[in-house]
């Protein structure tokens, strides 16, 4: 495959279509990226596919576009991690940028403040609907350890008002020394 | 200097947010509304409704939005720029040593120790979310607002009896919200 400047532009194109159309943040991008990028435009193969995947959810940040930097990184090199990321960001960011300007002119409206009241009642109930489902899996493995670790998290940033970062940071510490000693016990 | 502010802060939610999805919401809401002030925590709540609507990243939302009520266009520039650095540099590293080395165990056990943590922290971020809705940013009272809950109460047995899709829920809360808040 030549990489010229038609190619590049198809690689935003078909990075950009996909950030914009799609609704329902990483777990839901990832298969439709495997569906374009492997199955339809065979771009990459199966395997390395699922190597970025797994990658791309074990990093920080969106899993879209760890996604989209890995796929454009194989695909193309830097440039191509470049603008495989430039089209998975665009989208979202002129989407919120209109928003952002009609927010700033309508969130002083009564009718307006009480839809996103409402939608406000909707979005606790989604947060209280996730938390339960993830809570119960973590208690479900009957493991002391990440039960504990998922009280320890929320009682230090909620109640003794802990830096998050160094929540994260402790509890992969523990993780990492923890599977080690497991390791070293096999 | 609020550009190196904002820089700093989604640098910050960009490189701790780990397991994708609402995994940011506890540090955008400590970054944006208790450190720095930037947003008040309706708003907050406000960011991730139309993140639910809209798609996208909810940290790119977060930081486009923030980054332009704080700063105008090159403040939404410089905050998604600082959200996505952390991961494209460790996302590459990563790839880099995945293929030397097959197998990172040690990225295993760091996940094993963050996916219960992630949860306990989105538990605090959702327990200031259900506050804000419920006393309106006040003390806890008897001053509750009844038609708010009644809302959450409906919306999660429509979700977990029906499984509804968390936008349509989303959108006819904002529906009911709109209509019954104004008649009273």
């Amino acid at each position: 495959m030549k990489k010229d400047f038609k190619f590049y532009l198809k690689l935003f194109y078909y990075t950009f279509k996909l950030s914009a159309f799609t609704f329902g943040g990483g777990y839901v991008i990832i298969p439709l990226m495997k569906k374009q990028f492997v199955d339809k435009l065979h771009w990459i193969d199966e395997q390395e596919m699922f190597d970025y995947i797994a990658i791309a959810q074990s990093s920080p940040g969106a899993i879209a576009v760890n996604a989209s930097v890995l796929i454009g990184k194989g695909i193309a090199g830097t440039k191509g991690a470049l603008v495989a990321m430039l089209g998975t960001i665009t989208p979202p960011f002129i989407i919120l940028t209109i928003i952002s300007f009609f927010y700033k002119a309508f969130s002083s409206n009564l009718i307006v403040q009480n839809v996103l009241h409402g939608m406000q009642a909707g979005v606790c109930a989604v947060i209280i609907e996730v938390v339960y489902d993830m809570g119960k899996k973590i208690v479900k493995t009957k493991m002391l350890l990440p039960i504990l670790i998922m009280i320890f998290a929320f009682l230090a940033v909620y109640i003794f008002k802990i830096n998050v970062a160094w929540v994260i940071l402790i509890c992969a510490v523990i993780g990492a020394v923890n599977i080690k000693i497991r390791e070293k016990k096999k | 200097m609020i550009y190196l502010e904002l820089f700093w802060s989604f640098f910050q939610i960009g490189l701790f947010s780990i397991g994708g999805g609402y995994a940011a919401l506890p540090l955008i809401q400590e970054q944006i509304v208790t450190i720095h002030g930037w947003m008040t925590i309706t708003e907050f709540t406000d960011i991730i409704t139309i993140s639910q609507m809209t798609p996208g990243p909810i940290a790119i939302n977060a930081s486009s939005f923030t980054g332009i009520q704080i700063a105008g266009l090159p403040g939404a520039l410089i905050a998604t720029f600082g959200c996505i650095l952390p991961s494209c540099i460790i996302v590459l590293t990563l790839a880099f040593l995945y293929k030397k080395y097959r197998k990172l165990w040690i990225v295993d056990g760091i996940l094993q120790g963050l996916r219960p943590a992630v949860v306990g922290l989105i538990a605090s971020a959702g327990l200031f979310i259900l506050i804000a809705a419920l006393w309106h940013g006040q003390k806890f009272s008897l001053n509750i607002d009844y038609i708010a809950l009644i809302i959450i109460a409906i919306s999660i047995f429509l979700l977990k009896k029906f499984k509804l899709n968390p936008i349509i829920i989303i959108f006819s809360s904002g529906v009911v919200g709109g209509i019954v808040f104004s008649l009273i």
